[in-house]
């Protein structure tokens, strides 16, 4: 899994139908110490996440283990919403 | 399978139900001359293992597979501590 900011939404009224009323959110990918590293991405919410918030994310085929998106065309899932990071220095 | 050190934990309490009750942690991977070797990610932990360990963790969708039957939504997961390794020079 990866640790992202939620930078924004996505609105698509075209789309797959299995994927149909579900949230989309643009994530940053970040780095443990919270600085941004790698290209944006679009994922789908399955935990109610929002715009600002630090959240962990799966991709891949593991995505559509998620609450919902059996079946449905994902590579990325928010999965949780992160309080804390801790890092040993 | 790649080895990584962990470097720490991530706490998140709005998170997918089918995370719930594992650890997740904060993996550096590295190169077998310790240097590190990619981004950092976020693994659960099938072993116990903790902060300040090497271990190796397998990636993709048979990262949920040493909790089957339960399919939880993880595409990295930490299945062994590393004792040592050898190299032949």
């Amino acid at each position: 899994m990866i640790l992202a900011k939620i930078v924004g939404t996505v609105v698509a009224t075209r789309k797959d139908e299995r994927l149909v009323s579900s949230k989309l959110l643009v994530a940053r990918p970040i780095d443990p110490s919270g600085k941004a590293e790698g290209n944006y991405l679009v994922a789908v919410d399955t935990v109610d996440a929002g715009v600002g918030e630090t959240v962990l994310i799966v991709s891949g085929s593991s995505a559509r283990m998620a609450a919902g998106l059996k079946d449905c065309p994902v590579d990325a899932a928010v999965v949780g919403i992160i309080d804390q990071i801790d890092v040993k220095s | 399978m790649q080895i990584a050190l962990v470097i720490g934990d991530v706490v998140a309490t709005v998170k997918a139900p089918e995370l719930e009750g594992h650890k997740l942690l904060v993996l550096q991977p590295i190169a077998p001359d310790r240097e590190n070797a990619g981004r950092t990610l976020v693994a659960v932990d099938a072993v116990g293992a903790g902060v300040g360990e090497h271990v190796f963790f397998v990636r993709g969708k048979e990262a949920s597979f040493p909790f089957l039957p339960a399919a939880p939504p993880v595409d990295a997961c930490i299945v062994g501590i590393v004792d040592r390794w050898d190299l032949e020079a």
